[in-house]
Parts: structure tokens; C-alpha cells; sequence
């Protein structure tokens, strides 16, 4: 079983963005980037079950700049096998990212294809939906536990009211929540022989996709400042500003 | 213009985003309409019927379509597009789930979980959690979207709408439910309480989330909530999590316990009309959004704070 694992640069989690002063967007020169969080459980996930004799090769992939790269040796350096990244300078929306992999699972064929559930720039949670969506795939979003077998997959989800439990038929997509697994950190030895394995670069054209934004960003902003209180003195203090000034009790 | 609302509900009651989801459809201006999507759930289309503002119910009654099951519920949505702007539904899991692949079937973009509508093509939608908010325009015949919750009042309930069967597509046979193991508690649920008492990492393990948070969600009728620090330690299910992947609230008051306040964690209570926070570390991010900041032992503090608001 082939699985197909997309992965997204994004503005590392420790950093906090700034909004620009012209409200064109976040100001994301000279900070660091790193994978998308839920990407990295996506690629542990793949990686474990090519460990545990259910998957034959895990293929990283992904869309956008050429400094995405980075990104893919770091897929490859915690497990992955290969690596494809489809190189444009264009803003791409899930939309375009769910039709460019899409026309790569057309030509890779993988049984199952494991995504992160949300990448934590554009907070979307869209592109595994998506994606099902258009290969005409069963989905399994959320998911915090994933067993294949049989041409099927059992996947447990995170949904608002506790835990779901579906049977998927594959191919299916899947998407990771935070508590799928615990990422594996990369070694040193690893990261030189990430260097080695297989990358190559095609275009949204030679995959005949139209990576043409459909929503424009009019603005950003800040969002509406909260002004920090005050610290209260002790406890029959606090009950009684919350009784009498903030009337919330 | 016409709209079409996705219901969220449990075959037999309506959820209450519902409700929310209605009044920011009304917002867009055009007519609108509910879809009820279920397995024997009559009852929830009568629900549907009597928020205000709606105009008419349409009601897929069918057997696929019992389980929230993505794939036959997104395929239904799609057959039952024509003649509609918008498509909305709440930006709860189960609306997650199905709208982009509504989307992705349609060939349009889809907006996730906005909080404020500037005119029918025009939306504000927080990004890098909450730390900025993006202003969006969509060029697309349909706009598909999902809403969050927290940002617009819950629709009445005292209209009378027609409902309207619709034929149900067919079983697309990709997946199915197994089962479920939802979280049952008498405490209101956390997305609609007035009050949330929500514990972290400060608690220290299991016996002490309970021990502590219960008692004083009890006095005060409050839900319990979590940063993802106690979810991840285990000391609550999961869907306990407040915070930029999971659940976000905005209670009147927030009451942070042993919570040091990371970006993440405020993404998702940051709207609360008031926040306290109880932490031992002065410094504690937390403070900083804090209405009324407590600095000590929670382990002294919360037992005290029970026994005083009592």
C-alpha cells in the first residue's frame, strides 16, 4: 500500500505573526518556518505504518515555493521515501492544493493519502476535504486513530461530542488530529540521509491545474485588543467583583 | 439571493449552532432555507420550521443520510444547490467535515468559519489563530461557508415555515458509522454555556481536574473545558479542548485554572466577556487578557472560590 503524505510550509508555531502596517497581510520575512504541525503527525502516521508492514512507501508532497524543499527533506528525514513538490510562485488557496494533488494521486495511485487537518497559518481546514472530494473518496477527518486492513480503514475521530468510529473503504483520505501520535524528532543521521533520497520538482501546468486564486484578500487586521484587568487580592475579592462589577454571578 | 442552512442535529433535536447559523445567514439578506438531512428526523424539521426568519425546511428524511456520514450528506447538498447564492453551515466538526467537499464538488472556494459578514461576497475570517483577521472576497456564483458559532446570536424560534421533502440521493456506500462515544455529562454544553470553568496543565493530573473544576462548575451550573496541555496529560476527553483546534467559546465568564494562557489555548476563549484567570506564575501569559487575575495556590484558591460562591 502507497501513501501519499502532502506537507506545508508555514510560519513556525512559536513564532507570533505580525499583522503589516498597510493591512496587506502577516509580515512573514525573516521568520522562521518550519512544517505544518499536523503535517508532522500526517508523516509519523505514514512512516509507522510503512514500519509496521502495512505501507510499502510513504511519498511526501508539496505545493508552493521553492523553498518548500525544506520542507519535504524534513518529511524525508523523519521516514519518508520520496518527495514531490509542486514548485509555483502563486498564492495557492486549498482549492488549487487539493487539484494539484489530486492529479498527483492520479498518477501515483496511493491506497491512502494522509493529511494534516488544518495548517495553522491560513486555519482553513479544508484540503483533505477537498481532496476526497474530487477523487471521489471516502474521508476520514479528525482522526486520532487510524488501522487499516482489508482494503478498509477503522478510524477514530475527534468530533465535538467525544469520539467517532467510522470504516472507510479505501483508497480514502485522512486527516490528522493532535492526538494521532506523538511526532518522532528527526536524527542527525537521518537529516544526512534525507539528503539523498529522491526529490522531484513539476509545475501546477504539467499537471494541468489552474492554481488561479479564487478568493482575494482585501485586508488584514488586527484583531480587537483586549485590555489586560487586574489582579485581585484574594478569592472573597474576586466573588465580589464579579457579583457587583462585572455582574456575571 | 437565496440561502440554503445546513441543520447540524441529532436525528431528533436540533443542535443549537443551528440556530446561530440561521442568524448569520439572515445577515447575507436573501431568503432562506434550512436543509434537514437525517435518518427519522421528522421531529428536527419542525424544529427547523419555527426558527425566525426562515422561509421554508427541506427535508431529506433517508437512512444515509442518519450518520453524518460526509460523503452521501456532501452529495445531497450538491444535488440540492440550484437556485441558491450561499450555502452555510455552523464551523462545528460535523460542518467542517462536509463543506469543503461541498466545495470541492462544486468547484468553488470554500470560507471557513467566519465571524463577521461585510456584504454578500465580502467576509472577515480570523487567521494564525485569532492573531490576525482576514477580510475576503469571493468571486465564485456560490459562496460556500461555514460559521463560527460564537459570533452571531442564536436565531428565535417562534416562526412557522413550510417543509418540504426532498428525494434522497443515493447510499454512496464509502464509509459507515461504527459507533460513537460521546461524552455525557448534566453540565450545559461547552460551545452554549454562560459560565466555563476550564482547567490546565496547573492541575497536575486526573483526580485533581475532577476534584477541583467539578464542584465549582456544579455551584456555578458551568461547562468544564481544557487547555490542550490537560487533554494531551490526559486528564480530560478530548473534546473538553478550547483552543485553535478545538473547540472555541465565548462564555459571559471564562474562569482559566492552572492555564498559562498559549496563543493557541486563547484563540479559542479570547471573545469571553470576562476572563479570570487563577494561576501561580505572575507572569503567566494568561494575565495579560485576563479581567481579574488571581495569583496563588489553585490547590488552595479553587476550594476557597467554591465555598464562597456558594
Amino acid at each position: 500500500m502507497k501513501v501519499l503524505v502532502p506537507v506545508k510550509r508555514v510560519v513556525d508555531y512559536n513564532v507570533k505573526v505580525r499583522v503589516k502596517s498597510d493591512n496587506s497581510g502577516v509580515d512573514v520575512a525573516n521568520v522562521k518556518m518550519s512544517m505544518n504541525p499536523f503535517d508532522e503527525i500526517a508523516v509519523e502516521e505514514a512512516v509507522r505504518l510503512k514500519e509496521a508492514g502495512k505501507a510499502t512507501e510513504v511519498v511526501a508532497v508539496s505545493c508552493g515555493v521553492a523553498a518548500c524543499q525544506e520542507t519535504l527533506r524534513t518529511a524525508l528525514a523523519l521516514g519518508a521515501d520520496r518527495a514531490i513538490l509542486v514548485e509555483t510562485d502563486v498564492e495557492l488557496q486549498p482549492l488549487a492544493v487539493a487539484k494539484l494533488i489530486k492529479a498527483l494521486a492520479d498518477k501515483e495511485a496511493p491506497q491512502l493519502i494522509v493529511c494534516g487537518k488544518q495548517a495553522i497559518d491560513d486555519d482553513a481546514n479544508q484540503t483533505a476535504q477537498m481532496l476526497a472530494g474530487l477523487l471521489g473518496w471516502a474521508q476520514a477527518m479528525f482522526a486520532s486513530k487510524v488501522t487499516p486492513a482489508d482494503g478498509k480503514a477503522q478510524v477514530t475521530r475527534e468530533i465535538d461530542g467525544g469520539l467517532e468510529s467510522i470504516e472507510v473503504k479505501l483508497p480514502a483520505v485522512i486527516s490528522a488530529d493532535l492526538r494521532l501520535n506523538e511526532p518522532r524528532y528527526a536524527t542527525l543521521p537521518n537529516i544526512m540521509k534525507a539528503k539523498k533520497k529522491p526529490l522531484v520538482t513539476v509545475k501546477p501546468a504539467d499537471l494541468g491545474v489552474d492554481v488561479t486564486p479564487r478568493l482575494t484578500t482585501l485586508k488584514v487586521t488586527e484583531p480587537a485588543k483586549r485590555q489586560a484587568g487586574m489582579k485581585v487580592a484574594d478569592v472573597k475579592d474576586l466573588v465580589a467583583k464579579l457579583k457587583t462589577e462585572a455582574k456575571v454571578i | 439571493m437565496s440561502i440554503l442552512v445546513i441543520a447540524e442535529h441529532d436525528n431528533t433535536a436540533l443542535r443549537a449552532s443551528t440556530l446561530n447559523t440561521v442568524s448569520a445567514a439572515r445577515k447575507l439578506g436573501g431568503e432562506v432555507h434550512v436543509l434537514v438531512a437525517g435518518g427519522g428526523c421528522a421531529a428536527v424539521a419542525q424544529a427547523a420550521a419555527q426558527i425566525d426568519g426562515v422561509a421554508k425546511v427541506k427535508l431529506a428524511d433517508a437512512a444515509q443520510y442518519a450518520d453524518e456520514l460526509a460523503e452521501n450528506i456532501a452529495a445531497l447538498i450538491v444535488a440540492s444547490v440550484a437556485g441558491y447564492t450561499h450555502i452555510v453551515a455552523p464551523a462545528t466538526t460535523f460542518g467542517k467535515n462536509v463543506m469543503p467537499r461541498v466545495a470541492a464538488l462544486l468547484d468553488v472556494a470554500q470560507i471557513s468559519e467566519i465571524v463577521a459578514i461585510e456584504s454578500p461576497d465580502t467576509f472577515v475570517r480570523p487567521i494564525y489563530a485569532g492573531n490576525a483577521m482576514a477580510t475576503v472576497r469571493s468571486a465564485d456564483p456560490v459562496k460556500v461557508m461555514t460559521v463560527r458559532t460564537t459570533a452571531f446570536d442564536a436565531a428565535a424560534t417562534s416562526g412557522s415555515a413550510v417543509v418540504e421533502p426532498v428525494a434522497p440521493g443515493p447510499d454512496l456506500g464509502l464509509s459507515r458509522l461504527i459507533g460513537r462515544e460521546l461524552t455525557k455529562s448534566a453540565r450545559p454544553e461547552l460551545a452554549a454555556a454562560k459560565i466555563i470553568v476550564s482547567g490546565g496543565r496547573g492541575l497536575g493530573n486526573n483526580e485533581n481536574f475532577h476534584k477541583l473544576l467539578e464542584p465549582l462548575a456544579d455551584k456555578l451550573g458551568a461547562a468544564i473545558g481544557a487547555s490542550r496541555a490537560a487533554v494531551d496529560a490526559g486528564y480530560c476527553p478530548n473534546d473538553y479542548q478550547v483552543g485553535q483546534t478545538g473547540k472555541i467559546v465565548a462564555p459571559q465568564l471564562y474562569i482559566a485554572i492552572g492555564i498559562s494562557g498559549a496563543i493557541q489555548h486563547l484563540a479559542g476563549m479570547k471573545d469571553s466577556k470576562v476572563i479570570v484567570a487563577i494561576n501561580k506564575d505572575p507572569e503567566a501569559p494568561i494575565f495579560q487578557f485576563a479581567d481579574y487575575g488571581l495569583v496563588g495556590d489553585l490547590f488552595r484558591l479553587v476550594p476557597e472560590l467554591t465555598a464562597e460562591v456558594g
